[in-house]
């Protein structure tokens, strides 16, 4: 928000004159409304662990996070390329795999991925889309380069965080947002409809659409109401489908009726007990068979995962000029495979600088944070990754950036992420900002909700001038603003 | 709709007018043990005979006191009929339905928890549970209201009133048969002021006195009992709670008058056609208390028609 001499950065400077007129007191009151409209609203997130399945209410803080609108038409640019490549390289892996044979990429690295789907094999789904719903998690270092972190291709969650806290944002502290120019967030709902019906199956007259959930007990609940309401569309669990005729059906107080898209909550594991996990009690028996037939539509496509594999990530630039012949507008973090004998000893020496991953979880489970980890967990991670190098990838500590964050009614630098959401169906639709995640405890990097993290509102302005037109003003800043891509235009 | 939802919406809605009446419950009889010199002094023990779970009242608690009466009535998470219990059930019902119902339905049902959570702790609320009960009938009216004026009139509507009507009216029966039995008037009291205090008590706690006086004027045992089960425009009558939820129930499968498929349909139908052509004498006659038992017993078969009709049904493709 402030450059390093204590000037408002260009973009943030009519609101920080905004926040200059407040009286005294003022923020810590407007927080306190933030926190009670998001209690009444219902809005919460469950907690594994707890014995009352205690439901916490969503942690919000009541100031945004501001991004600017040149460097956000950069940061939409890449994530359009980043996307189009992975949904290309999905549809080539699970059918003539050309960037194997190309030795683009190692036969064994993909092999050996958990998420790799054989059943999918020498299938495409509707319009060759895989991943229809993508949420790739960015983080700015210190020197104010931005990086992928991952790509979440499989269930990525937080959207409805995001909506709900603009919405909160505009009942609590409606004046901030009078004469600046933010670029709004509310068309996702519409947007994930019309991708969701798009890649309907072929033919298909009047389709519909549902979402699938585990249930009320899953963590990410709240999100899956929320989705399917503002959509207008059910909200179905497992039990409620059913595989009758070669369809998919719905069970109503009418009777069953027909369903030809499902965004899926679910992981794949749990889909359907005759093709994937048999204990799972969360599927629908005999989805898949449909699925492959063409009758039904599951968004996100099962065998996404291979995808955001960790140890692929690594090759995501490559992959990028592979099919697109471009290079990748957004960076990657460099990446050790372990796998790979010489990135393995280097990770192996370095262990107290590194941070190292498992390369199929997600959520940030199993992680060793290599400068703050003692000589015994080190000692541990030798020999998991030792004994399954397939498994692990290192890359080096990032500094993340802060923003001004309101703790104990004062201003305070707290590090943050960006979780922006990208739709992909007849085109890419990417939303303007996405999901900011704040750790609240100082000099933390944790910004996991289950954690203590807090979120913002994020705000994209619009940029004042057509960025071809003119190029934008220089500004010193610590944050250098990235180089201008022109957007590109998708046909 | 899915049958699964149809379930929980209907339940949703149950749950919420049972904490309402129980609300009313205790509501009445706080008015009438006011004044010291009144027979119904620490008369609370009636209370728990009227929703039905003294068993479980007498296993956890020693002694019928107020204060105990009130606890179990209102906050105990053990009896599965209190506020707290009922509102925590809509919500949990409300929860897994967020998407079908409309944003301010939800936040009106988590409101009413909120404001529970916080009124577990404050203990005036055992000597003086006047304030408490009017904010948890606000609180279920609210809901009334704004599912009333939020939500589309359809399938999911009919499923929300029906549920509401039947269990309504089967709280009136409750109210009217422990009240008719305090209240049959002892030779020495009628006429006196006390008869029409404690008379206007049992009309105030359904809401009903101010209507009852438009239509019968001075206060009659008879006219009471007429009122609060055969008046057919009074929204807290059992006829009129059997004419809506047969209405609800119709638009649901879009039968028409007078015919049924299913069994639901036949039982509700047979049931509202005799309060139709009922007449309070008669009840009377039969005795107030069999006859509300024999009603009791028939909403149940309703109740329980209407889960094999829409919630548990095989399905086939039609």
């Amino acid at each position: 928000m402030f450059t390093s001499d204590g000037e408002a950065r260009d973009c943030c400077a009519r609101y920080v004159q905004k926040l200059g007129k407040l009286q005294a007191g003022e923020l810590g009151r407007r927080q306190t409304s933030a926190e009670h409209a998001l209690r009444n609203m219902g809005i919460t997130f469950n907690v594994y662990g707890h014995a009352d399945g205690r439901e916490k209410v969503w942690p919000f803080d009541v100031l945004p996070r501001i991004i600017d609108g040149n460097e956000w038409t950069h940061v939409e640019a890449g994530l359009k390329q980043r996307i189009r490549a992975l949904n290309l390289f999905l549809d080539d892996i699970y059918n003539e795999q050309d960037i194997l044979h190309d030795k683009v990429i190692p036969e064994e690295l993909l092999a050996s991925a958990g998420t790799l789907r054989p059943q999918m094999r020498g299938f495409s789904p509707a319009k060759r889309v895989w991943c229809h719903i993508s949420g790739v998690d960015l983080v700015r270092d210190a020197d104010g380069t931005i990086y992928v972190l991952e790509d979440n291709l499989r269930c990525p969650s937080g959207v409805s965080y995001v909506l709900e806290n603009r919405e909160v944002m505009k009942r609590t502290f409606p004046q901030v947002f009078e004469g600046i120019a933010v670029r709004p967030v509310e068309e996702y709902s519409e947007q994930l409809l019309k991708t969701l019906l798009q890649c309907a199956p072929p033919g298909t007259i009047a389709p519909t659409a549902v979402v699938l959930t585990p249930g009320s007990y899953n963590s990410a609940y709240y999100e899956h109401t929320f989705l399917a309401q503002q959509m207008g569309i059910q909200l179905v669990q497992g039990s409620d489908l059913v595989v009758e005729n070669g369809y998919v059906h719905m069970r109503t107080t009418q009777g069953l009726q027909r369903v030809d898209v499902i965004y899926r909550r679910i992981d794949d594991d749990f889909l359907d007990p005759k093709c994937f996990r048999k204990d799972s009690c969360l599927g629908v028996p005999g989805l898949i068979d449909v699925y492959r037939a063409g009758r039904v539509t599951l968004a996100n496509a099962p065998g996404t995962g291979v995808a955001d594999d960790k140890a692929i990530y690594a090759y995501v630039p490559e992959i990028i000029k592979y099919y697109l012949d471009e290079d990748a507008i957004l960076q990657n973090v460099p990446t050790y495979v372990c796998s790979d004998d010489k990135h393995r000893q280097h990770v192996l020496a370095n262990l107290d600088k590194l941070v190292v991953k498992p390369t199929n979880e997600s959520g940030g489970y199993g992680i060793l944070m290599g400068p703050q980890s003692t000589r015994e967990e080190q000692a541990k991670y030798v020999d998991l990754i030792n004994a399954n190098p397939r498994n692990y990838i290192a890359q080096p500590m990032l500094n993340l950036s802060t923003v001004p964050t309101l703790v104990d009614e004062r201003l305070q630098p707290r590090h943050v992420d960006l979780r922006p959401f990208v739709l992909c169906g007849e085109d890419i639709y990417v939303m303007p900002g996405g999901l900011t995640r704040v750790a609240l405890t100082e000099g933390s990097m944790i910004v996991n909700s289950s954690q203590g993290g807090g979120s913002k509102d994020t705000w994209v302005m619009e940029n004042k001038s057509d960025p071809q037109a003119q190029p934008a003003p220089q500004t010193i800043s610590s944050e250098p603003s990235a180089p201008q891509v022109q957007s590109q235009s998708q046909s | 709709m899915l049958s699964r939802v149809a379930n929980s919406v209907y339940w949703m809605s149950r749950m919420v007018e049972r904490a309402e009446n129980v609300a009313r419950f205790i509501d009445v009889n706080y008015n009438l043990t006011l004044g010291d010199s009144s027979p119904f002094v620490n008369q609370w023990e009636p209370l728990v005979f009227t929703t039905g779970d003294y068993d479980l009242f007498k296993k956890n608690y020693d002694t019928a006191s107020r204060e105990n009466v009130l606890k179990f009535l209102a906050f105990d998470r053990d009896n599965p009929n209190s506020i707290m219990s009922c509102v925590m059930l809509a919500r949990e019902n409300a929860r897994t339905i967020r998407e079908t119902i409309t944003s301010p339905m939800w936040e009106h049902v988590n409101r009413f928890y909120l404001m529970l959570r916080n009124a577990v702790n404050d203990s005036s609320i055992l000597y003086d549970p006047v304030s408490f009960c009017a904010e948890v009938r606000n609180a279920s009216h609210t809901l009334v209201g704004t599912t009333y004026t939020t939500m589309s009139h359809g399938e999911a509507w009919h499923f929300l009133r029906m549920g509401r009507l039947l269990e309504r009216a089967d709280k009136i029966s409750r109210i009217a048969d422990v009240q008719y039995y305090l209240l049959l008037p002892k030779a020495e009291d009628v006429g006196t002021s006390l008869d029409v205090v404690r008379w206007s008590a049992l009309l105030r706690s359904n809401s009903a006195l101010e209507m009852y006086r438009r239509v019968y004027g001075a206060i009659e045992p008879n006219n009471v009992a007429q009122f609060l089960i055969l008046d057919r425009h009074f929204p807290r009558s059992i006829r009129f709670c059997l004419i809506g939820a047969q209405h609800s129930l119709m638009e649901i499968t879009g039968s028409r008058p007078g015919t049924f498929r299913l069994r639901s349909e036949q039982l509700i139908g047979r049931l509202s056609s005799e309060f139709d052509y009922m007449s309070i004498e008669e009840i009377i006659d039969q005795g107030m208390h069999e006859f509300i038992d024999d009603f009791q017993t028939r909403v149940n078969n309703v109740g329980n028609a209407i889960h094999e009709d829409f919630f548990t049904v095989p399905m086939r493709v039609e």
